[in-house]
């Protein structure tokens, strides 16, 4: 028999074949010319626009407006792209509800503010369209740059340093390029393989060359490569996983949703992904929100994600929130995780509610209640993992100063790796773009 | 329910909205539709002499401006006078007459600069019970080449002329349409009055272009590669009409000829102020074009709720009523000060009053952390551009001083009016003094 929503334990199938390629559509459907030019038309030029100022690229946000509400987008690309070139991937994944619209003057008038995220994929999806990408060379320097980790910061500086004429190594430990782009985002913010084609037309600009599959403290020594190149830009994201250190962790079903994550952005067929009848996500983040959501889309018949903590203290903002209640996942707060239960396979789990300690901790209360759980994602944060011996620490990650220096001379870090970075995809793309500017200046002196 | 009810020229109607000659008023089938959505009256598409009718192209025929979400906000066309058989039309006219007698039906005609076509023409119109003829002088485009249109229009001695001999051979009612594509519209307005027009309808379209194809280098409309001049109209030109009809109204020469007010007319707003200055009703042709005969509705409600709010009982009771308020500006109050001021619970931040202050006016708006911004009175000349460029409505409103209150720009105290007439820069009261 055919499985459905309802058939017990972690299966594939859950949903018609038909489903899949729905569920996993664009969440939100390019604008075309006219309803771009009528949003752009929303935009009102602010001076010294609060927009560009919340945006961690600086992108000039009324001008490219004003260059789509004029029908040239390809100028407004010009315009995102010269600061941020991953604007198409900004275009996706930014939460702008916390970053540019709510900065949006529209927002603090209407509560409703100018799209721009949405005219930002206009415009960078046409510029993708239209050929290359749209940058030259230029003359060379005859200086050598290692990058490690191909994520959005490693990616950015890589363009960023062969744009100003330097060579250019950029190593992956993972068979794919492309960091969390390729193996992160939920797979509804970037469909039809964009993360891909993206890095496909980024690398254009030539002067990179791509070694995947090598990992820093592995196959690679951070001592040789400082030896071999002019500089090092260090930029590996978080690789770790937290636990969560209750009793019954180990049992079958439990894993780390990050992995389910990237099992289902890798997987061409989604209907051959099993996935757990009642589905528990544990954490508060926009990892935990994805996690549980996309659990949903492949057919789960319950996904609920406990926090342990308040609404107000989820890293996952009130939008993703209300995306995943959409979406039919409940959320539950104030609750902690006592013990995972089960025979062989994870059968239930145990929480109990917390209340806040008077030193901003918190405590488990003694009610507790269980939940039907047969398959359970930890989303509990990624800490730095694999930072090569030697480099000065800031708390768990590399500590840097200015735009990413590092303790050690000529290595530069940035991305999620690094201190003081806010983990989202543009201030990824912020700091590689950043510190290839400073080791542009290093090297010329 | 306020009264609508019109009477201009003697002509009755049931309100002051008429459909103005042009493609709404060309056929019968039109012009009863139009009678059953409401409007009081249509002026025929203009008609010419016996004969083969002239020849349109094929099209395009219409360029047009439009807002981002594609609000039409300007047209052009180059369009002619009807291209149907004049007999066709004037069976149509009688026949239409005869079942709306309630109704409006004044006919525009156009026919050459001589005074047979116009005695030629004038008994067969009077023989369909039309109300009225209005003699088109306005068509900017293809009539003109032939010494029709705003070919006459354009001088003052033809108007006059043509109009005289009009009326004394008919007995109908006589209105003169004016071009605006002259330099001063009393001119034209004043011989007509000479000639002895019953009253003077405006404006026709304006000489334009709207557009250019960059692909084709030619301008829009174009046709087979090339493209003409058209004649502009929908809101884009109420302001220049609006102006034209005041001019008319308080020019002591022409005062008190009635005025058929033309131009733009799109809502109940825009036909209330041409009639409160002075026109006697109002003409539509692209309002109803973009939306359809169905907007004659919405004016209508809307002018009666105005009136009934303000208790003007008729509309010959609002009609000119802002004439007197129209002056010329060495007339106005130099001593009239009045300061910018932003409200800071309304004001959403966007900072466009202070870049458009700074970069281009008397940098008298401050901006502090926290993007506060605030009018500087001691910079403020009170110029009104920041009400302008400021999305909000009623955020920034500009405060009149009172009297004896000491201005801190000038330092000046507001003291009674004085005018430019009076003021001791004005070269010719130096002389005088
Ligand atoms: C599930 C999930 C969903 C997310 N959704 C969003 C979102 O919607 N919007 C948003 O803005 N942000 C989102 N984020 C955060 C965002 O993806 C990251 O902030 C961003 O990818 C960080 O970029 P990075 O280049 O620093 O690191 P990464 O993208 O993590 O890239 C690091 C790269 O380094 C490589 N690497 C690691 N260790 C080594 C080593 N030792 N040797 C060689 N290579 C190594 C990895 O293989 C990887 O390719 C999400 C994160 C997750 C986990
Ligand atoms: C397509 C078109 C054809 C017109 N034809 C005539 C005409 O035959 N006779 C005339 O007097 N005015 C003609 N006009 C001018 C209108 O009657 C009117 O004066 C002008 O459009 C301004 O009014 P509006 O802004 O309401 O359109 C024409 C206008 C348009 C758009
Ligand atoms: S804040 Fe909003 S309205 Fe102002 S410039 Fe930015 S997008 Fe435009």
């Amino acid at each position: 028999m055919a499985n459905d929503t309802f058939s017990p334990g972690v299966v594939a199938a859950r949903l018609p074949a038909s489903a899949y390629r729905a569920n996993f559509g664009d969440l939100h459907p390019p604008l075309d010319d006219h309803e771009a030019r009528v949003a752009a038309d929303r935009c009102y030029f602010c001076f010294d626009a609060p927009c560009t100022q919340a945006c961690p690229t600086a992108i000039d946000v009324p001008l490219f407006i004003r260059q789509i509400s004029t029908g040239t987008p390809l100028a407004a690309a010009q315009t995102i792209l010269s600061q941020n070139i991953l604007g198409g991937m900004c275009a996706r994944v930014c939460p702008t509800e916390t970053l540019c619209e709510q900065a949006c003057v529209r927002e603090t008038a209407e509560g409703r503010p100018v799209e721009i995220g949405r005219l930002q994929r206009h415009a960078t999806d046409r510029a993708m369209a239209a050929g290359p990408q749209p940058f030259t060379r230029a003359a060379p320097t005859g200086k050598r740059v290692a990058v490690v980790g191909a994520g959005p910061a490693g990616l950015t500086a890589a363009h960023r340093l062969a744009l100003l004429g330097h060579e250019v190594t950029l190593h992956d430990g993972r068979p794919k390029v492309g960091g969390l782009n390729e193996y992160g985002i939920a797979a509804y913010k970037a469909p039809d393989g964009f993360a891909q084609a993206e890095i496909d037309w980024l690398l254009g600009i030539g002067g990179i060359r791509v070694v995947a599959g090598q990992r820093l403290g592995e196959e690679l020594a951070l001592d040789d490569l400082r030896r071999d190149f002019d500089a090092v830009f260090l930029a590996i994201g978080l690789a770790g996983v937290n636990a969560l250190e209750v009793e019954g962790e180990d049992r079958e079903n439990v894993r780390d949703a990050v992995d389910f994550i990237a099992e289902l952005r890798q997987t061409a067929d989604l209907s051959g992904l099993p996935v757990g009848r009642d589905v528990i996500v544990i954490g508060g983040g926009m990892t935990a929100v994805d996690a549980a959501v996309q659990a949903r889309l492949l057919g789960a018949q319950s996904v609920t994600i406990v926090y342990r903590r308040g609404p107000e203290e989820m890293g996952a903002s009130a939008y993703e929130r209300d995306l995943a209640a959409s979406k039919g996942v409940r959320i539950i707060t104030h609750a902690a995780p006592l013990r995972v239960l089960g025979n062989g396979a994870v059968r239930e789990v145990e929480f109990a509610y917390t209340r806040p300690r008077g030193d901003g901790g918190l405590e488990r209360t003694d009610q507790t209640f269980r939940l039907l759980a047969d398959q359970v994602f930890k989303a509990i944060g990624q800490p730095l993992e694999g930072a090569p011996e030697g480099l000065a620490l800031d708390g768990r990650k590399i500590a840097v100063s200015g735009p990413g220096r590092t303790s050690l001379a000529g290595v530069w870090a940035g991305g999620d790796c690094a201190a003081g970075s806010k983990d989202l995809t543009v201030s990824a793309v912020a700091q590689g773009r950043d510190a290839a500017m400073d080791i542009h200046a290093a090297l010329m002196g | 329910m306020a009264n609508l009810a019109s009477e201009f020229v003697g002509i009755k109607s049931p309100n002051p909205f008429w459909l103005a000659s042009a493609p709404p008023t060309d056929k019968e089938y039109n012009v009863r539709r139009a009678y059953e959505a409401g409007w009081g009256g249509v002026v025929w598409k203009t008609l010419g002499e016996a004969g083969p009718p002239v020849v349109n192209v094929n099209g395009p025929r219409y360029g047009a401006i439009w807002g981002a979400d594609r609000r039409l906000l300007g047209m052009n066309n180059i369009e002619l006078i009807t291209d149907r058989p004049l007999e066709v039309n004037l069976r149509e006219i009688k026949a239409v007459k005869r079942d709306y007698p309630d109704r409006a039906l004044v006919v525009s005609l156009m026919v050459p600069c001589e005074e047979e076509a116009w005695k030629a023409i004038l008994p067969l119109v009077e023989e369909t019970g039309a109300d009225g003829i209005e003699l088109n002088f306005g068509c900017p485009h293809g009539m003109a080449e032939r010494g029709m249109g705003s070919a006459v229009g354009q001088v003052p001695e033809y108007i006059e002329m043509v109009t005289r001999w009009c009326k004394q051979s008919t007995r109908m009612p006589v209105i003169v349409k004016l071009t605006p594509n002259i330099t001063n519209i009393l001119y034209p307005a004043e011989a007509a009055r000479r000639g002895g027009a019953d009253a003077v309808s405006l404006i026709n379209t304006l000489n334009s272009i709207t557009s250019v194809d960059l692909e084709l280098l030619a301008p829009q409309p174009t046709i087979d590669g090339k493209g003409t001049h058209g004649g502009y109209c929908g809101p884009a030109v109420k302001p220049i009409a609006l102006n034209m009809v005041a001019e008319i109204a308080r020019n002591p020469a022409t005062a008190g000829l009635p005025i058929s007010g033309i131009g733009g007319v799109t809502t109940w707003r825009d036909a209330a102020e041409f009639l409160v200055l002075g026109a006697g009703n109002v003409q539509v042709c692209t309002a109803a074009m973009t939306y359809g005969f169905r907007v004659v509705q919405e004016m209508m409600s809307g002018l009666s709720d105005w009136m009934d709010e303000k208790g003007h009982e008729s509309i010959a009771a609002i009609v000119g009523r802002a004439v007197p308020n129209v002056t010329d500006w060495q007339h106005l109050n130099l001593n009239y000060v009045t300061k910018a001021k932003i409200n800071q619970e309304a004001c959403i931040k966007c900072g466009r009053c202070y870049a458009a202050c700074e970069d281009t006016s008397h940098q008298a708006i401050a901006m502090s952390p926290g993007r506060v911004f605030e009018v500087k009175d001691e910079e403020c000349v009170a110029c009104n551009l920041c009400v302008n460029v400021c999305p909000v409505e009623d955020c920034i409103t500009m405060v009149p001083l009172a009297n004896g209150e000491r201005d801190p720009r000038t330092g000046a105290v507001v003291g009674a009016g004085a005018d430019w007439t009076t003021h001791p820069n004005n070269p010719s009261v130096r002389a005088a003094g």
